[in-house]
This record gives C-alpha cells, structure tokens and sequence, in this order.
C-alpha cells in the first residue's frame, strides 16, 4: 500500500525548499522550469478562453492549476498538451520549443496527460489498458505485429510491468474484467496508472478528484505524492482546496483566461486577488459574517 | 415440389462464389468497422476497385491477370488515402459521409460514356476477364460435378481458391488484433483521445486499417471479375455496402469469425427462402405471389431476420452481450 501521511518525502521537502524563497506573483521564473509558456492565447469567437503571459512550472514538484469554472484551466492543459491548438504563443518542455506539435509526439517525450471525464477503455481489460500505455512497443508496428515471437518477450515484461503497478492502485483483482465495469474511482485510478506506464517526466492530472468519494480521494492523494517520491512532476487541476492545500507544492490561480495569482498554497490562499476571483470582489461589502467566515478558510485552516 | 433441389441449391450459393465475395468485403470491415470504428458506407468502392484493375489491365490493356491483381492493391491503398488523408482526422462521421458519397461517384465513373473507351461504360467489361488464372486449374478436364453442390470445373477452382483467399484474411486478422496493433486499433474505437494521450499516433492507425480493409475488399471484387468474366458497373450499388454490414453484424463484429459465419447465414437465408418460395409458387403452394416477386420477397425476409437479430441478440452470433451492456464511454 502507498503512504497516505500527509508528511512529504525527501523529493517533496526538496520541492518545497527548491520553491521557499521564491517571489509569490504571476508568471515568477522557477529555479528549474519543466515547461516554460509565453503570451500563450486561445480565443473560441469573440471569448477568450486562455490568455497566459507567462507561466512556468517546477520540475519535480506538485503544482496545482486551480480558479473558478471558465476560468481557461481545461483549455490551456489542450493547448499544452497539443490537444487543441493555440492562436498564438509558445511553449518548451525540457527546454525543446514544442508549441504546434502533434499531441501523441508530446506524450512520448514525456509529457503524459489525463482528462476530466475519464477515459477508461471500456470494452478492453484493465490489463489491455495499462498494455497500451507502454511505450516503445514492436509489436505495435504493423509488420512486426504478425509475427509474435518478435514481440512476445517485450510483452511479458510489459504485462509484469502493469501488475505491478495495478497492486500499487489496488486494482490488481481486477487485471481480467473489461474497464467498463469499473466504478467511477476505480477509473480514475486506471487511468492515472495507465498513464505511468508511459513513464511520463510531466503528468498532468485535469480534476483527478471530480466525482471520486473521501476515502479514495485520501488513496489518490497518496499516489499523487508518491509520483513525486518516484521524481514525476506532477500538473493537476482542481477545485477542492483542502486538497490542494495538502498536497501542492506550488499554486497558480488562473481568473478569466490569465493568471492572476501563483505562490505556495498558504499565501495563495490568503491573497485578496485569488479570494476575489472565485468570490466576487464585492462579496463581503453588506454581510461581514461571510467575509469572517471567508477570511478563517482562507487562513488555509482545514476546519 | 422438389426439397432436395431448394437444399442442393441453398448450400451452393450458401459458400458459393457470392459469399465469398461478401464475405471478404465484410472481413474489410471487420477491420475498419468492428476493430476500429471507422464507419466507411463506401466498401463498395474497395470492391469495385479490385474488379475493375482486373477488367482494365486484362481487356482494355491485355496485360496478365497478376499485374492487374497488383494494380488492384494499388489502387485501393490509393482510395484509402484519399479518403482517409483527409478525413479521418475529423470526427467519425466524416468518413462515413465521404465514403458513401466516394464509392457512388465511383460506379458513376467508370459507366460513364465518357470512359466508355477504358471501362466499357453501362455494359462493363465482358470477356476472359480471369483466363489466366483458370488456365492453372488442377481440376481433371473431364470433371463433372460433386455430389450434392453443382458447381462448375471452373466455378469449383474459384471456390477453392475464394475460400483459401478468405482463410488467409481471417488468419491475418487474427493475428492482428491479438497484437499490441490490434489492442492500438481497439483502444480507438473505445476513444481515440485517450490513445493520443498514450503516444500513439491514432491518425497512423486509422488510416492502416482503413487501407488494410480496403485491400482485403478489393479482394473480394477480384474473386468477382474472374468468377464472373464479367465486371458490370451497377454491381456496385451502395446496397452492397450495406450487405456487407448486415453479414458482419449477423456474425458478430469484432469477431475475427464473424464475417465468414455471417456471409454463410445470409446466403443460406436469401438463397433459401428465393429458393423455396420459387419451388412452392411453382407446385402451387403459394398462389398470390408471381416468380417475379421472389427476388424482392426474399430481401423482406431479410429485412425482418436483420430486425428480430438486433432485438433478440444485437451482438450478433459469436459477440458477448456484456460487452454490448457496457457504457461507450
């Protein structure tokens, strides 16, 4: 079983110490930067969904992408992975220029991604699912796949490989039932799993807790650290700030298309900006009680 | 009213040269349909390809038999791309739309007048279409006829080397989707995102099976012009299309036996029932309906068995309705 303590390991007290002395204000150069975006811009009609000006993220740590609904969290995960494509702007990954290349090219050099509403393979098995992820496969090219002495070996190691990790995801009991019969955390599960069979070096989680219950919700955080013990950097989405407060390492607020906020989850918590974002500048101007009440969580008190 | 001649009759067309052919068109879109999910309406036009390299290289060039079966692979890997390239980047609906629309334009083609000089226009191409390959008939000359299927020397060596054709492809097909390809191609018919986001280039993918497909139809259309000597425009209606889904949901998609179970239960069905109702119409059993009535009749009846499949057991003969239960997505 991965730990669920919420005390970081050595890779996240490296993290957060790597990210301690850092200024907390929108688009901060980082130490040591694993994607790096400029004036990245996406607009559907006359909206403009995405309009970063720059924004970069920290090798090795936990960043989360948080900000009200509409805010452009989703559509700018698209255009970093390749997903959809930007109007203007440019991105690295690891230093390489990777803006306009094809979403399946970016996954192989490392930058893997998960969606919002799961994509579990319905109709294949768990263990055809977590197959896929492996990279690299001979028995994927169309020649070679006729003839299975070629890939037999590779696909043995590939399998041992998945059991592995689906004992870590406690779905190892499940290696032989279609996907489809999994339960809707049991999902999210494959396919962060199945992602890690891709050994990504950027894992990017969009709302890897939507719809998933307390307990599991505690198993999945402790996967999320433990991807950062193993030294994947880990991008996620989500609304829930408890968990964000618990597991983040860094914290970039995104309002309306740009990012209006980014320092570690204390401070960004605390910040009148991030507050009025996702509550309305003027909430607080007749009721008091709110903005007590307000001002305590902000505080980053768990209740 | 003559029974053994309804049952001698239905078997023979049953794994007769027909099925054949239906059969390896539906073995395309096994591939194309069933493993990948790519809807192409446009099989037709695979088909049609592989009859007409085969009527144009032998009669309008006078080339040997071998090139134009070449040709024929040739030319639908061509089709395949030009209608994969720029489709199948879109969504599945495209190329649905694309083919159906592609494969008429062909038939539209080739009985023009205006090509009348190189596909023979609404009369086709008539001549000795497959002489070189019944020129190696092992069969002794003086061959009759098998005991109970009334073939001909020349339909029984097509037969033979139809049915080796469609061992081939299912083989092929086998092999294919129990591989890591096949378990890519899969895993884009579940949902091609997620497929992306694993590195795989789905767009790759696609087209590969659409050409695979495509190739293994055109088969089919090469079986039909030197069975037949003959290869005739209107043949290549988009009913044939649709015949061939309708075998390959009876048999079950996604089933590597599916297509070759289905082609010999819609043959048994259409053939058996024009067989019988032409027997009991002629021995007086059925008074309102005239000979001419049978052809129509017997499509009807498949009509109705396609329906009452989809009610009763919608995954076909070999599919598992617990794959069917399971939600899409």
């Amino acid at each position: 079983m991965p730990s669920n303590d919420t005390v970081p390991g050595a890779r996240g007290e490296a993290a957060r110490a790597a990210l301690a002395d850092i200024e907390a204000r929108p688009g901060v150069p980082k130490p040591d930067a694993i994607v790096i975006a400029d004036h990245v811009r996406r607009s559907f009609g006359g909206l403009t969904a995405v309009d970063v000006e720059h924004v970069e993220i920290q090798r090795g740590a936990i960043t989360a992408l948080i900000g009200p609904n509409g805010a452009g969290k989703t559509t700018f995960f698209n255009l970093i992975t390749g997903f959809d494509d930007a109007d203007e702007g440019k991105w690295s990954f690891n230093g390489r220029q990777v803006a306009g290349m094809a979403p399946y090219r970016l996954a192989r050099i490392g930058m893997v991604r998960t969606f919002q509403l799961t994509k579990a393979l319905s109709r294949m098995t768990v263990m055809d699912n977590m197959r896929l992820g492996a990279k690299g496969q001979t028995g994927e090219r169309f020649f070679a796949a006729i003839f299975p002495f070629l890939w037999n070996g590779q696909e043995k190691s590939i399998a041992e490989r998945s059991v592995g990790l689906l004992e870590r995801f406690n779905l190892h009991e499940k290696v032989d039932d279609f996907a489809g019969s999994l339960s809707g955390g049991q999902r999210k599960l494959l396919e962060m799993a199945r992602a890690l069979m891709a050994d990504p070096e950027l894992i990017m989680l969009d709302e890897p807790m939507a719809g998933v219950n307390p307990a599991l919700k505690q198993s999945l955080l402790g996967h999320i650290k433990t991807m950062r013990e193993e030294g994947t950097t880990v991008l996620f989405v989500e609304h829930d700030m408890d968990m964000v407060h618990d597991i983040s390492d860094w914290v970039i607020v995104m309002a309306q298309g740009s990012v209006i906020a980014e320092g570690p989850p204390d401070a960004v918590m605390k910040n009148q900006a991030v507050i009025d974002a996702y509550l309305g500048a003027h909430h607080d101007a007749q009721l008091t009680e709110t903005g007590e009440a307000l001002t305590d969580s902000a505080d980053g008190d768990p209740r | 009213m003559d029974w053994s001649f309804v049952l001698t009759q239905t078997l023979t067309q049953a794994i007769g040269i027909q099925a054949i052919i239906y059969c390896l068109a539906a073995i395309g879109l096994n591939v194309q349909f069933g493993y990948t999910g790519l809807l192409n309406f446009g099989q037709v036009a695979f088909v049609a390809a592989g009859s007409y390299a085969v009527g144009v290289i032998v009669l309008t060039f006078d080339l040997s038999l071998w090139l134009a079966i070449l040709v024929g692979i040739v030319v639908a890997t061509i089709i395949a791309l030009i209608l994969g390239i720029p489709t199948l980047r879109l969504r599945a609906d495209y190329l649905a739309i694309v083919t159906i629309a592609f494969s008429e334009l062909v038939r539209l083609t080739v009985r023009s007048i205006a090509f009348r000089d190189v596909f023979g226009g609404a009369q086709g191409l008539n001549g000795k279409l497959g002489q070189d390959f019944h020129d190696t008939n092992p069969l002794p000359a003086d061959f009759q006829s098998l005991p109970i299927l009334s073939w001909t020397r020349q339909d029984l060596w097509v037969v033979i080397v139809g049915w080796i054709l469609v061992a081939f492809f299912t083989f092929l097909v086998w092999m294919l989707v129990r591989s890591p390809w096949g378990r890519i191609v899969r895993g884009i018919r579940e949902d091609e995102n997620a497929v992306v986001s694993l590195g795989k280039n789905v767009f790759a993918y696609k087209l590969q099976a659409l050409i695979l497909g495509g190739i293994i139809g055109a088969f089919g259309g090469i079986v039909w012009a030197v069975a037949k000597q003959s290869v005739q425009p209107d043949t290549f209606r988009p009913e044939f299309t649709f015949f061939a889904y309708t075998i390959l949901l009876l048999g079950g998609a996604a089933r590597v036996m599916g297509p070759v179970v289905g082609a010999i239960l819609f043959w048994i069905v259409l053939a058996g029932t024009g067989e019988f109702l032409g027997q009991a119409i002629q021995a007086g059993w059925i008074d309102f309906l005239q000979p001419t009535d049978v052809g129509n009749i017997r499509f009807v009846l498949m009509g109705s068995g396609l329906i009452a499949l989809m009610v009763f057991r919608p995954q076909g003969i070999f599919g598992d309705r617990r794959e069917l239960a399971l939600d899409a997505k």
